[in-house]
């Protein structure tokens, strides 16, 4: 049985090798060439059974089918908007994807969704890279008429929302804040406290690889030490460098979750 | 690059045949197109030469003057090499301020010549610190082939070899260019050679459709002695250290070749 | 046997004092600051974003556009702002240094853009800037094949030496810069000003490729630094 080069939770730069075997695929953000396997971005290992993928530290909003993301209308066409998601490329909200039913002929779209409105969507499908469709659909979709915009690195929208949302659920009670997180690193908060909101962000965004981050955010928003979460026993925490939540077990979690309280 | 047909059939059928060692126009891989070399084409240039390669034309003409040498080489002549990449030679060139690839063309013919020490400059010197002869070597494209960098490489040493003075009267400190007599004194002919690979193999000479297949290129500049005077690497992939060795084969001995025919014509 | 001295010191195959810092510029996607010896330079990286204008996409893949400037304070005598032949020809080969390591496949019709500012130079800003710029991309999380080093090496007297500084320019027989990918063992940058024959001009790109590998696991090193904690 070959060895790991790099183990899972091991940082890994483009080019480095993580292990020299058939016995596994590469997945995400990975190569084979001959018989080994290499990353292909800065991240974290990530094994899955026989798929080792890496998981990104940084990098622009890769649109995944089934993300809720917060975008801004960029221009509005005869059958749809273009929406800017934070990604390579701009999203299509076409008509078809609007709940409520539109006459072109007597209503103006910009009047629905203009430019500059803020929209919360879901990810209906990536035909292409370049080929985004949105849909509002999803009963959590909605324009938000208020609130503050922060941003984070996408890579780190997981440890916002934390194990099954119980990062973001603690923030938003001890704040007492309506959050909208999308998955493309765009947040909307409203609320009286959301400057503390906004604090929370930041000290996350930049100490996502620290130990007790649960226990400091809730201390920053005056609430208290919190016991530790149950844990899931496959994923359980051992003394390595990240203590960063694995992150596959939150993107499933939140998948799940509505975040809008 | 310039880019003329990209229609993905043709390239894919361009580098099948690379596979197999055969090219388009049915050359050989170290094959040049026809070369043709005619210097003094230019009669108001005090050097000149057409230089066909293929349907690649290019003319390099000199033009002398006198001026102040640069001041960390008092007593040197002063040379500068330009290229125009004129918009009559191919649907890609722009009017306007020289493109990167202009650039990069006229800075490799003038590493391969000014490196090799070609000219002899220090013959060119007046009078230290004040007054030297200036060597403009100017590059035109008239036909966009494929292979400018050696086309243009081997015109402007051509149009060198056969460039004859101009005198300079000191005391009213001007210059005649009605009297033409000595040759510019000439140490070397540099030759560029580009050598580029196509589906794993290497190939000289690119045709315009080759270029737009070629994954990448190494521009091999050699002198009389067999020693190598400029480098340049182009294209978007990498060489191995192997390919290198071999392109530097190649280009030496293509570039003696090049060199007798040059021999034949000046 | 007279011993070889090179004029800071150093040994044939002796790099100058490597600085590798990662992230300096916040503002960008990417970013990281490279110093050889008293030559530095600092990359920034934006994208992969929108291509604008239109007609500079390229439908199949990224374009990535790279912009190499020399402050006008880099150098002992003031350069002039603004772009020269020179910058020009270097964006460009830089550019092709980088071309070969980063998976512009992945994003049709965006633009990658990568600008390098030279803040100090000694010898070696092309290879300075196409050092950081390989970190800096790693650091913009744009997927890549391998990280790529640069270093430029020479011959003075009967010596190959690696990394000349800016005294050495003068009496090298040649100046090779080279860029490296270690993992496939590619050279994506080479060039060459000099005089010398074939067997020797190899030797000379084989001293750089080794100083390729130093510098490799330096700009690991710095990413590492940067992002573990």
């Amino acid at each position: 049985m070959a060895e790991f080069i790099k183990k899972e939770r091991d940082f890994v730069v483009p080019g480095d090798e993580i292990i020299n075997s058939m016995d596994y695929l590469p997945g995400r953000n990975c190569l084979r060439e001959g018989n080994s396997i290499y990353a292909k971005r800065l991240g974290i290992v990530n094994v899955d059974g026989r798929v080792i993928s890496v998981i990104p530290l940084t990098g622009v909003y890769f649109p995944r089918v089934g993300d809720m993301v917060i975008g801004e209308v960029e221009d509005v066409q005869s059958n749809g908007w273009v929406v800017n998601i934070n990604s390579a490329h701009s999203a299509y909200l076409p008509l078809s994807g609007v709940r409520e039913f539109i006459d072109t002929s007597k209503t103006d779209l910009s009047r629905v969704y203009g430019v500059g409105e803020v929209i919360y969507a879901n990810i209906n499908s990536v035909v292409s890279a370049n080929s985004i469709h949105l849909s509002m659909q999803d009963p959590r979709c909605r324009k938000f008429r208020s609130g503050r915009i922060a941003r984070m690195n996408p890579s780190k929208i997981p440890r916002l929302i934390g194990r099954q949302g119980s990062m973001i659920m603690m923030i938003k009670d001890l704040t007492g804040c309506r959050i909208n997180v999308g998955q493309n690193g765009i947040i909307c908060i409203e609320g009286e406290k959301e400057d503390l909101v906004i604090k929370a962000i930041e000290v996350i965004e930049h100490e996502s690889q620290s130990e007790g981050l649960t226990d400091k955010i809730s201390m920053l928003l005056g609430g208290s030490k919190i016991p530790k979460a149950p844990e899931t026993p496959h994923k359980e925490e051992t003394t390595h460098e990240f203590q960063m939540e694995p992150s596959e077990a939150a993107e499933e979690s939140f998948e799940e979750e509505t975040f809008d309280s | 690059m310039g880019k003329v047909i990209d229609m993905i059939i043709q390239k894919q059928f361009i580098s099948s045949l690379a596979s197999r060692k055969m090219r388009i126009d049915k050359r050989g891989q170290e094959e040049f197109r026809d070369i043709t070399i005619e210097p003094g084409v230019i009669a108001k240039a005090e050097g000149s030469a057409r230089v066909k390669i293929g349907k690649t034309e290019v003319i390099a003409g000199v033009k002398m003057s006198v001026g102040t040498p640069f001041p960390d080489r008092p007593d040197e002549g002063v040379l500068m090499i330009g290229a125009e990449f004129s918009p009559i030679a191919s649907p890609d060139f722009e009017k306007g301020p020289p493109a990167e690839d202009a650039i990069e063309l006229a800075r490799v013919v003038d590493r391969g010549i000014r490196e090799s020490g070609a000219i002899d400059l220090k013959k060119l010197c007046i009078k230290e610190k004040e007054k030297t002869w200036m060597v403009f070597v100017d590059i035109h494209i008239l036909n966009h082939a494929g292979n400018l960098i050696d086309a243009a490489g081997l015109a402007s040493i051509a149009a060198l070899l056969t460039c004859k003075m101009p005198e300079y009267d000191e005391e009213a400190g001007t210059v005649n260019y009605e009297k033409k007599h000595k040759k510019l004194p000439m140490k070397f002919k540099p030759v560029p050679i580009t050598v580029f690979k196509m589906s794993d193999s290497l190939f000289l000479d690119p045709n315009l459709e080759e270029e737009d297949v070629m994954s990448v290129s190494l521009t091999v500049t050699t002198k009389d002695d067999g020693n190598i005077v400029a480098l340049q690497k182009g294209g978007s992939h990498g060489l191995s250290l192997e390919e290198i060795e071999k392109a530097f084969e190649l280009s030496l001995k293509k570039g003696e070749e090049i060199r007798k025919l040059l021999e034949k014509h000046i | 046997m007279k011993e070889f001295k090179r004029d800071d010191g150093r040994k044939p195959d002796e790099l100058r004092p490597i600085v590798i810092k990662v992230g300096v510029i916040e503002q960008a996607d990417g970013s990281a600051l490279v110093s050889l010896g008293k030559t530095t330079a600092i990359a920034a990286v934006y994208g992969p974003r929108s291509m604008h204008p239109k007609w500079k996409q390229a439908s199949d893949r990224a374009v990535l556009q790279t912009f190499y400037s020399m402050a006008p304070f880099s150098t002992s005598e003031r350069v002039r702002p603004g772009p020269s032949r020179r910058s020009q020809e270097i964006s460009k080969v830089t550019r092709e240094a980088l071309e070969p390591a980063v998976f512009l496949e992945e994003f049709p019709k965006t633009g990658i853009d990568v600008f390098i500012d030279i803040i100090q130079a000694d010898a070696g800003t092309r290879t300075a800037g196409i050092n950081a710029a390989s970190v800096a991309l790693a650091d913009a999380g744009i997927p890549m094949r391998d990280l790529v080093a640069a270093v430029a090496a020479g011959k003075i007297d009967e010596h190959f030496v690696l990394d000349l500084g800016g005294k050495e320019e003068e009496v090298t027989k040649c100046d090779v810069p080279v860029a490296y990918m270690p993992r496939k063992k590619q050279i994506t940058l080479l060039q060459m000003d000099g005089d010398l024959p074939p067997e020797e001009t190899k030797e000379v790109i084989k001293t750089a490729i080794k100083g390729c590998e130093i510098l490799y696991e330096k700009q690991k090193q710095a990413l590492r630094e940067k992002w573990v904690r």
